[in-house]
């Protein structure tokens, strides 16, 4: 018969069809899903198989006419597939739509269109059939195909269905688009273009907002690709396909008016994204001296790239410090104020004139640099400079003001950020998994440095391991903690003898200072400054031997350390600004004889002019003739100024003679020496992170105090920074050696920044006091004439603003109103600490829950676990005890596997005698795919348990074997 | 003549910035540092993608990783085929996972990944042994390693099945104060 051939083929399709599942809607719905599970997998093997196959092709020879045989018919199957859709999208599939849409209510017409895409796929089975041989892909392919083809057909019943589905179906149709274009070159590129040109006009509103809510699914993935977990190659495919989408569907979105504008608006976002891009690749790369520190890092671990990361953040805050100064006080003067040589504090005093130009005059900051934007004197007390009226005595103390705020909130800022990122993290719970797991610092790449972390780890897992086996005996605590108290005791003992050391110093400095400094030798008169560095020299180091009897963490151990040293540190600059506050007031002495005498001075000049010739103008006297004050301002900023210089000087050079010098004595002399230097005494010098910190915040305290005074200071610290960056990295990676003790240096930059608030605090203490107690110099700088500096705003309120501004403010400046609102301020404070606290309260209070519920929940999985394995042993038990009537379940399990045979053989028999009918009828596709015999062998068997065992192994086999059978 | 050899086109060069948390500079940095592993096997033109992968033994070697005692497991875990060797594709994105863009939950994954020995999902007590041996050099006493790694799974288990899951090991390493800082 010739229903024989045809009744493997229907055989085949039937099988097919089923897993296509066209013929039941609603299934066809949930296949779907099923289907979307799968595809991942299916899909990426399905691609390998292809570049293989493309592969192969080009290499071997002998299977090449085979896969051009492959070619020649995907490319058939291909050309089938454009037909059918092109039936579809074209003419017909819309006359189709009209009819289905006038018959939408007759369900027999409906079977009819059932069985008119039934003959369209009676039609494909035969190829499908040739696409089974070649593997899967193309059969998934074919199959999506159908169902799109067929999905389009039935579009109106399928919108009643829900358009949830739809979207789904918009997904496939991509995926299934964009698989052969992955696989197959150029050509397919056309076929997708028309799939997505014709479909966008199909589309109702709703699957539109559909449709846009996939794009922007898929553009959210895209962002969020870099987050995935997922191999390379997998991102790389998914990212292609959903830009492919996203390309294809955006362009269609919107219609009619709103489409333009759509289309406009996704050029804009596509235009914003690249420049973002190029914007954060130019961030990056504008990031300075990341790969210096970078190298650092990897050679001695995060503690000393702290370090550099937080010179680097004080560069940038002096880089701003320094536009400040710069920008509105210094370059306004020289451009715009009056020449040099014009008046009397702009000129070189005749006394001076002479060495005025020579270097060691210029080193020490006097002569012309003295007398220049450099220094407070120079700038004049004219209110307004220039052809634009620049206020540059006001500007003057608005920058000082400016600059002090700026850094204020500069620092608190970092320290609130700092804060918030540390805030988790502060329990105890997983100590021995959190060592085991996080301690070691994937940046390290330097062997040394690797060795001392790993010593360090074993180190840190012994302490560990015998903390927990003596946590139930405190007598060591006891002695740690006796220890401890000892230590801080010594520490103070010594910054007691230091602090008294230095104020008896500098008293008796003050009484070789009344004496004349002329009479004494040249340690009596440099003794203050040489005391104070070698207290910085030694107790630093007497603190480290001290703090090894405590034994803490080195993390901790640093803290403490370095507020130490910032105690020390603290002392010194303390004493020195008491001497200049001594010779401030020693200068303003100075100041009103000088005063006095100029008074006689003009007076003695006008009485001899006078008596010659009354009308005649006064006598021009050279600027540089004219006696002056002592000008105790600029006297100040040279101080800070000196002092800033020697201390770079003194850093450089203990870099180069401590570091280098001892680096290149301890690597050349090593060959003729009697002990081993690099291992023995001397040694490579580590890098002092503690001292170089504390150096810094210094250094920048002094800014701080001085840049008043010498707006010159926070360009001569900018240059000081830049240089020191450069000379610490060649210094370190040159000739320093790892800590021994290699830690991270996680939670230390708040405690940076905190000393740097402090002395922050500290050194704009002295100024504003400066500021406000002490009248300027009578003859220089830009508050001359004035009773106190701050009078400035007092008479740009007067003079350059409308009346009514003034009194505004003098009543807002009483202090019936200034009071109140102290007041409120202050109670907004107390109120935002006390919710701080009481938030911070209930941290603590729903962690202590957590932890609580975690071991209740621990416990109770315990307990689970437990009589989990009871049950377990119980059933063994019975088990072994049941093992006598295994007889029995022998016979059970024969019986069972009878059953099964018969199962096969009714199988065959279905398969066998079903599609006979079918050939005559198509309606019979049904009852093979009923579940009815399965069902039934399924009643044959009493016992659930086995059924699914059962299932599993009878499907396989209906799958394989008409095929088997065809060959 | 100017002639400057172009490495990756430029939708190349997007894709692998879209893909990881690199800027263009980095990629073609890594590229140069692949190449310089193998200059022989790995070719300058990756225009057209070439199938081209280097054993784990070379990678081990490099700077970065040379010290590190998980390089091993580091490269296994980002390999495709398990064995160690990787591809360029593979080699940007095990640099991706390890940089300090990535985020915490990446890392985490990963890191539960290089920790798990034997690919079981699990980090049970041998996988806990060989990464603190790793980690000390083995210069800790089989008990006091026992006792180690007992603690270790007794604070971070939840579940009570004695080894370590995901979600035990995410739970922990989230709350650790060094872990990606």
């Amino acid at each position: 018969m010739p229903g024989d051939t045809l009744i493997t083929s229907e055989n085949d399709t039937d099988i097919e069809l089923d897993f296509a599942g066209v013929e039941d809607f609603q299934e066809n719905h949930k296949r779907e899903k099923h289907y979307g599970k799968r595809r991942n997998g299916d899909r990426q093997q399905n691609k390998r198989e292809n570049q293989r196959r493309k592969r192969s092709s080009k290499s071997v020879q002998g299977i090449r006419e085979e896969s051009q045989s492959k070619t020649e018919r995907r490319e058939r199957s291909r050309r089938r597939k454009g037909k059918a859709e092109h039936e579809t999208s074209g003419h017909e599939g819309n006359k189709r739509e009209r009819d289905q849409t006038r018959a939408k209510s007759t369900k027999s017409k409906k079977n009819i269109k059932n069985e008119k895409t039934r003959k369209l796929e009676g039609k494909e089975d035969g190829e499908a059939q040739e696409k089974s041989e070649k593997g899967k892909l193309k059969l998934v392919c074919a199959k999506n195909e159908e169902k799109i083809e067929s999905g389009d057909q039935l579009k109106e019943k399928e919108k009643a269905l829900g358009v949830k589905k739809k979207k789904k179906r918009r997904k496939k149709v991509v995926e299934t688009s964009s698989e052969p274009e992955t696989s197959e070159d150029g050509d397919d590129e056309e076929e997708v273009n028309n799939d997505g040109e014709v479909r966008p006009e199909l589309l109702s509103p709703e699957e539109l907002e559909k449709l846009k809510e996939a794009v922007d699914e898929k553009k959210k993935l895209i962002q969020s690709l870099r987050g995935k977990p997922w191999p390379m190659k997998q991102k790389l495919v998914t990212l292609r396909e959903s830009q492919l989408f996203v390309e294809k569907y955006e362009g269609a979105l919107g219609k009619g008016k709103g489409r333009k504008l759509y289309a406009y608006k996704v050029m804009m976002t596509k235009k914003w994204m690249k420049f973002q891009r190029d914007f954060e690749n130019f961030k990056t790369a504008c990031i300075p001296w990341e790969m210096k520190i970078k190298e650092i890092e990897s050679h001695f671990g995060s503690s000393v790239a702290s370090y550099f990361i937080f010179l680097r953040w004080m560069y940038s805050i002096n880089m701003i410090l320094f536009g400040l100064t710069f920008g509105l006080v210094m370059v306004p003067e020289a451009l715009m104020g009056r020449p040099y040589g014009s008046i009397p504090r702009k000129t070189v005093p005749r006394a001076e004139e002479a060495g005025a130009m020579d270097f060691a005059v210029l080193w020490d900051f006097g002569g012309y640099a003295q007398y220049s934007v450099l220094f407070y004197g120079y700038y004049n007390n004219q209110r307004a400079i220039g052809w634009f009226k620049f206020r540059m005595p006001l500007s003057y103390f608005l920058v000082g003001v400016g600059t002090v705020a700026y850094s204020y909130m500069v620092v608190i800022r970092t320290m609130a950020r700092n804060a918030n990122e540390s805030g988790i993290g502060d329990d105890n719970s997983f100590n021995f998994s959190w060592k085991m797991f996080t301690s070691w610092d994937y940046l390290i790449g330097n062997p040394e440095t690797a060795d001392n972390k790993f010593a360090s780890i074993t180190t840190s897992f012994k302490e560990a391991i015998l903390e927990e086996q003596e946590s139930r005996k405190d007598d060591n605590i006891h002695l740690t903690r006796f220890l401890r108290v000892l230590a801080n005791f010594l520490v103070l003992c010594c910054l007691a003898g230091s602090g008294y050391l230095i104020y008896f110093v500098v008293r008796r400095s003050q009484k070789f200072a009344l004496d004349g400094l002329e009479n004494h030798s040249w340690w009596e008169r440099n003794e203050v400054n040489m005391v104070m560095s070698l207290l910085g020299m030694f107790c630093p180091m007497l603190f480290d031997v001290i703090s090894t009897l405590e034994n803490y963490h080195p993390r901790v151990a640093l803290q403490w350390q370095l507020g130490r040293i910032f105690a020390l540190f603290l002392g010194n600059l303390y004493t020195f600004i008491i001497a200049l506050m001594d010779a401030i007031n020693l200068k303003r002495k100075e100041e009103k004889v000088v005063k006095y005498n100029i008074t006689m001075w003009e007076a003695s000049l006008y009485n001899g002019t006078g008596s010659e010739n009354s009308t005649a103008p006064p006598i021009t006297i050279h600027p540089a003739d004219v006696p002056r004050g002592p000008c105790w301002e600029t006297m100040v900023g040279q101080e800070f100024v000196r002092l800033i210089i020697s201390d770079t000087m003194t850093t450089y050079i203990t870099l180069l003679i401590g570091d280098f010098l001892r680096a290149v004595l301890v690597r050349f002399l090593n060959h003729c020496w009697c002990w081993d230097l690099e291992a023995g005494f001397p040694s490579y010098s580590e890098f002092d992170v503690s001292g170089n910190v504390l150096g810094l915040i210094f250094n920048q305290g002094m800014i701080w105090m001085g840049a008043f005074y010498a707006p010159c200071l926070p360009a001569l610290n900018l240059l000081r920074l830049h240089v020191s960056m450069y000379l610490q990295c060649w210094a370190v990676m040159c000739c320093n050696v790892p800590q021994e003790r290699v830690f991270k240096a996680s939670g230390s930059n708040n405690f940076y920044m905190a000393m740097l608030l402090v002395i922050l605090f500290l050194s704009t203490l002295p100024a504003i006091y400066t500021i406000v107690t002490i009248p300027p110099s009578f003859d220089c700088g830009p508050f001359s004439g004035k009773n106190r500096m701050f009078d400035v705003i007092q008479e740009t309120l007067e003079s350059d603003f409308p009346a009514w501004f003034s009194k505004v403010f003098s009543y807002a400046s009483n202090p019936g109103l200034v009071l109140p609102f102290i007041l409120l301020m202050v109670l907004a404070i107390y109120y935002l600490q006390s919710t701080s606290k009481s938030y911070k309260e209930a941290n603590v209070e729903l962690k202590k829950k957590l932890q609580m519920q975690n071991e209740e929940n621990k416990k109770k999985n315990k307990q689970a676990a437990l009589k989990a394995q009871m049950d377990l042993e119980e059933a063994r038990k019975s088990a072994s005890q049941t093992a006598v009537h295994q007889r029995n379940n022998n016979d059970s399990v024969q019986r069972r596997e009878d059953d099964e045979e018969i199962d096969n053989k009714n199988q065959r028999m279905y398969h066998g005698r079903n599609p006979s009918p079918s050939v005559g009828n198509r309606e019979p596709h049904f009852p093979v795919r009923d579940p009815g015999p399965r069902n039934a062998h399924n009643g044959n068997h009493g016992n659930p348990r086995y059924l699914p065992g059962f299932h599993q192994q009878s499907e396989p086999r209906m799958c394989r074997v008409p095929s088997l059978e065809r060959h | 003549m100017g002639n400057k050899q172009t490495i990756f086109t430029d939708e190349q060069l997007d894709a692998y910035q879209d893909c990881t948390f690199f800027t263009r500079k980095e990629i073609l940095r890594l590229h140069s540092r692949y190449h310089e592993l193998a200059p022989h096997l790995v070719p300058m033109d990756y225009t057209n993608e070439p199938d081209c992968k280097l054993p784990l033994a070379l990678i081990v070697d490099m700077p970065e990783l040379k010290e590190n005692p998980f390089r091993n497991r580091i490269v296994e875990s980002f390999s495709e085929d398990g064995m160690g060797n990787l591809s360029f594709n593979e080699f940007v994105d095990m640099f991706s996972v390890l940089s300090e863009m990535a985020p915490r939950e990446l890392k985490a994954i990963y890191a539960f990944k290089i920790y798990d020995y034997n690919v079981d999902n699990y980090l049970c007590k041998e996988d806990l042994e060989k990464t603190l041996n790793k980690l000390t050099k083995e210069e800790l006493t089989p008990e006091e390693v026992e006792l180690v790694c007992e603690k270790a799974i007794e604070e971070a288990d939840l579940d009570g099945d004695n080894k370590l899951s995901y979600t035990d090991f995410e739970n922990m390493i989230s709350r650790a104060p060094d872990f990606l800082r």
